[in-house]
């Protein structure tokens, strides 16, 4: 063998670029044939659009392509599309399911590559018209249901069908593809109950057996050593390690997850410990929030008066969820309680009287009113929901403009807002400015607890430390409790007494800030520090 | 259990079951004889039910009902001025109107097609106003454009003493082609039905010899029922109940076409597609199923089967109304399906056939049950067109009330989906 053939795909220095952003820079990613091969690392630790390269989508090559080669079977390719890639034999299990749930079995694993005769009608009108030849195609579904090891009839309507099994109906139908060689599975686990999460391991091996080569992104690390061959690690669009599993061990992965960002922490607040008996500002009990794509199911925390309690994890895990569903923004269930009475949920307006307020992670969708003026922003909500900012005119509760003007403008120029004036429209305000707004808002409404969820997204590193900035003070000046999520482990650290980490819905632990490496990194995969490795 | 599924049975039925009573309330006050109600049913029956089939294949392929099928019915009249002016008559006439219908109809189909792309998710208010929109044209084509730029030499065609397409359109001369389907072959109904019964049966054999899973119980259940179908038919109280009727083979033998056509459809790629964008036009995509592509060749037979189904209208009707006669189509048509229990999102043949026969109930019994119960055959008339409107309202509100549903209960749909 030549030794071109030792890969069967080889991506060389992949250097990608969005605008000014380098979100992958000199990545090499190598896989032999019929290898397991974990693809490790945080949210934006560049994992999405490696495989966004892989299967040539048109995000890429929409935003000026990338750098680097990639090689298949030893020979050099251009993937120039997602349909290419089906061609050139590269298969993906999708994450969230992309099965139709009207159609059988077969008929999904034989979605547009069905089998059909001609008939009178496809003579004349060709190919499209020609009819479905049901018994080939349940041959070919039973074939590949066999191979994933699903003993169900391959006539069940998908509807129905327990999530695990649809997981495996997708695995069938990438297998069913003529001439596959390597099939990329997203978080194939996510969704799985344990036994079946061991099954899928099983039969991802399986696959393996046949020379099928596998790329498994997951962020549960016990899988990575039970399953996988080689693991490479990224992180800030960098490779980390590449290595194999037989010469690593769950923390020494975590640890190379998270690792120390290369920027220091520009805000720095010394974490306090609160006595056991200190009064709890906010107590929550078996939340459960149907979030789309944040679903939070079973949390449970308590938040000691004036402290900032972090709350971290990866995307999509449910972090998020929690403030949205306190604050009533998305349905929930479960037992809330505010400095010791209960707070009722599902309906925004009583969240917001009861004295808690809240800094939207989507700011220009559900945050602010984009057209409407800055002044306006920041005093809405307190209008709305306390009636302040109103005199009475002829018994019509009608706005006081004066008293409006000369809040926003202390606002601005404590929040260092940039603007004209008060009378801007906040559509046309910097991102990290829009996020003022948003705080003063929150501040007018005078809550005794602040959410804050992801305050430094998209922002830029002088509004981000102006942000934290004004969090701590809050806390410390006024004795504000606060309660931040975000994705940014850093930041959390920086600034916060306590750290939750949540994944898959639920609390994994809470840690104190100056835990290693190793402890946030296994919690975020959903392991309890000490408890295993 | 068993409970639980007729209750759940009923709700998804619901307005179906609420126009089968109220047809037998008005059945009750009208005073008409079954003998007439069933003369006047099968009369009526076979000149709308095609245009109804014609909404299904869009609804397949989720685009919701199809309102844009007026602009069908105007391909179709459109077609019909065009042989008029021809002088083709009789059986070539209307074959000739058909096949111009052709080329018209999926030419405006593609566009229609176009413009729904562009809206995706408002497909059925979309196809609405650009019925109206296509109104305009169809009126600048027939009140400007025929007879000042393109000659019409036919003098019944147009309006007398001044220019532009006459107000009505009379097929009935010796020059029309009226009634041309519904002379071809009458049969009394009890001959009828033996004809029909032959050929389902014919039709079920052969689809049971080519089918991958055989199922000869399930054959069997179907032939009795026709043969108890065709036995009962020719019992002497029975023939005495369609005493007065006469069934235009043809139009039913057309609408059985197709019928047949629908479901020979469904079984070939191209079906195959409607029925994968109607799901989920993300998976499909995914599949590599040019989506866009397969929603403006659902449109495209949509409308020409409209037209032909306007066409099977005027020529029954044996006159039509230049500026009117397409107007309401797509509301009725979309009424009629909606009663016969399709949804937006869901229908079948046999909705969209029982659809037409409860809705043409309510055409003949409404009036008569107004003149009896309130002494004015109007009321009768306004509860016809109110209950019309009510129908798709009902029907749309059902939908989304069914679509909440499932949502209710965060928490627990929650854990069990984590759990599950």
């Amino acid at each position: 063998m030549t030794l071109a053939a030792e890969y069967i795909l080889e991506m060389k220095d992949i250097t990608k670029r969005y605008g000014e952003n380098t979100v992958l820079s000199n990545v090499s990613l190598k896989i032999r044939p019929g290898e397991i091969h974990a693809l490790l690392g945080e949210n934006g630790a560049g994992k999405s659009t490696l495989m966004n390269v892989l299967f040539g989508m048109p995000v890429i090559h929409a935003t000026g392509g990338f750098g680097g080669e990639v090689y298949l079977d030893g020979e050099k390719t251009v993937i120039a599309s997602p349909h290419d890639a089906m061609i050139k034999g590269i298969g993906m299990v999708h994450q969230e399911f992309m099965l139709l749930p009207g159609f059988t079995i077969t008929e999904n694993i034989k979605l547009n590559r069905e089998i059909a005769k001609p008939n009178v009608l496809s003579r004349i009108f060709g190919k499209n018209l020609e009819t479905l030849d049901m018994a080939a195609m349940s041959r070919d579904a039973r074939k590949a249901l066999d191979s994933v090891g699903m003993s169900i009839d391959e006539y069940t309507l998908v509807a129905g069908l327990p999530v695990g099994y649809m997981q495996f109906v997708e695995i069938a139908r990438e297998i069913d593809k003529t001439g596959v060689k390597l099939l990329v599975f997203d978080e194939p686990t996510a969704v799985l109950t344990e036994s079946e999460a061991a099954q899928l391991l099983n039969v991802m091996k399986d696959i393996a057996s046949k020379g099928i080569a596998i790329i498994f992104i997951t962020h549960r690390l016990d899988e990575v050593i039970n399953a996988a061959d080689g693991v490479t690690i990224l992180r800030d669009g960098q490779l980390v390690a590449e290595t194999r599993t037989k010469d690593t061990d769950v923390t020494q992965l975590a640890e190379m997850m998270i690792g120390r960002k290369g920027e220091s922490a520009f805000v720095t607040a010394d974490p306090r410990t609160f006595a056991g008996d200190a009064p709890v500002a906010l107590k929550v009990s078996h939340l459960a929030v149907n979030m789309p794509g944040e679903m939070v199911n079973d949390v449970s925390f308590e938040v000691k008066e004036g402290e900032i309690f972090g709350i971290g994890g990866l995307a999509g895990q449910g972090k998020v969820g929690i403030p949205n569903g306190i604050m009533g923004v998305y349905e929930a269930s479960g037992d809330v309680e505010l400095f010791g009475r209960k707070s009722e949920l599902n309906n925004a307006h009583a969240a917001l009287a009861s004295g808690m307020a809240m800094v939207s992670e989507d700011r220009r969708g559900v945050g602010l009113l984009l057209d409407e003026s800055i002044e306006d922003n920041i005093v809405f909500n307190a209008m709305q929901i306390s009636g302040d900012f109103t005199k009475k005119i002829l018994g019509a509760k009608l706005k006081d403009g004066k008293a409006i003007r000369e809040h926003a403008d202390e606002m601005i120029k404590e929040l260092d807002i940039r603007c004209f004036s008060a009378l801007q429209h906040t559509g046309t305000l910097s991102g990290g400015n829009q996020q003022k707004v948003c705080i003063a808002r929150a501040l007018t409404m005078h809550p005794k607890l602040l959410f804050v969820s992801e305050p430094t997204r998209g922002i830029d590193i002088g509004a981000k430390k102006l942000v934290l900035e004004t969090l701590v003070k809050l806390n410390r000046e006024m004795g504000m409790t606060v309660v931040m999520i975000s994705s940014e482990l850093m930041e959390l650290r920086s600034i916060c007494d306590r750290i939750a980490i949540i994944a898959e819905g639920e609390v994994v632990d809470v840690l104190p800030v100056n835990s290693s490496d190793a402890d946030f990194g296994l919690a975020m995969s959903g392991i309890k520090p000490g408890k295993e490795a | 259990m068993d409970k639980n599924k007729l209750r759940e049975g009923a709700r998804n039925n619901i307005v179906t079951i609420m126009f089968i009573v109220l047809c037998a309330v008005c059945m009750v006050f009208s005073g008409y004889t079954p003998n007439y109600v069933l003369y006047e049913l099968f009369s009526r029956l076979s000149r709308n039910m095609f245009i109804v089939l014609s909404l299904i294949i869009p609804i397949v392929a989720g685009m919701g009902i199809n309102f844009a099928i007026t602009i069908g019915a105007m391909a179709a009249q459109i077609a019909c001025i065009l042989v008029l002016e021809w002088g083709v008559s009789g059986f070539a006439g209307l074959s000739l109107a058909a096949l111009l219908t052709v080329p018209l109809g999926g030419f405006f189909g593609f566009f229609i097609g176009k413009v729904l792309n562009k809206m995706k998710g408002q497909e059925m208010i979309g196809g609405l106003i650009l019925g109206y929109f296509a109104n305009g044209l169809y009126q600048l084509l027939c009140l400007f454009i025929f007879d000042n730029i393109i000659p019409i030499n036919n003098p019944n065609l147009t309006i007398k003493g001044s220019k532009g397409i006459a107000n009505t359109i009379d097929l009935s001369r010796e020059d029309g082609f009226a009634g041309t389907l519904e002379k071809l072959w009458r049969l009394p109904v009890h001959q009828a039905a033996l004809v029909f019964v032959a050929v389902i049966a014919l039709i079920l054999v052969i689809s049971y010899v080519r089918s991958h899973r055989r199922n000869a119980k399930v054959l069997g259940i179907q032939l009795a029922v026709l043969v108890i179908v065709a036995a009962v038919a020719q019992l002497a109280p029975v023939k005495a109940l369609f005493s007065m009727v006469q069934v235009p083979m043809a139009t039913f033998g057309l609408v059985a076409l197709l019928c047949l056509f629908n479901v020979v459809l469904m079984r070939t790629r191209l079906g195959q597609q409607f029925r994968a964008v109607g799901q989920n036009r993300t998976v499909a995509n995914a599949a590599g199923i040019n989506v866009d592509r397969v929603r403006v060749i659902a449109i495209m037979i949509s409308t020409v089967f409209a037209g032909w189904g306007q066409l099977v209208f005027v020529q029954n009707m044996g006159s039509f109304q230049t500026y009117g006669a397409h107007e309401q189509v797509g509301l009725y048509a979309g009424a009629a399906i909606l009663v016969g229990g399709a949804s937006v999102m869901r229908a079948t043949n046999t909705q969209a056939l029982v659809g037409t026969v409860l809705f043409h109930l309510m055409f003949i019994l409404a009036p008569a049950a107004g003149k009896n119960l309130f002494g004015d055959a109007a009321i009768g008339e306004y509860f016809r067109v109110f209950m019309c409107y009510g129908v798709i309202a009902v029907a749309l509100v059902m939908h989304a009330w069914s679509e909440n549903a499932k949502k209710k209960n965060p928490s627990s749909a929650l854990r069990t989906n984590a759990k599950a």
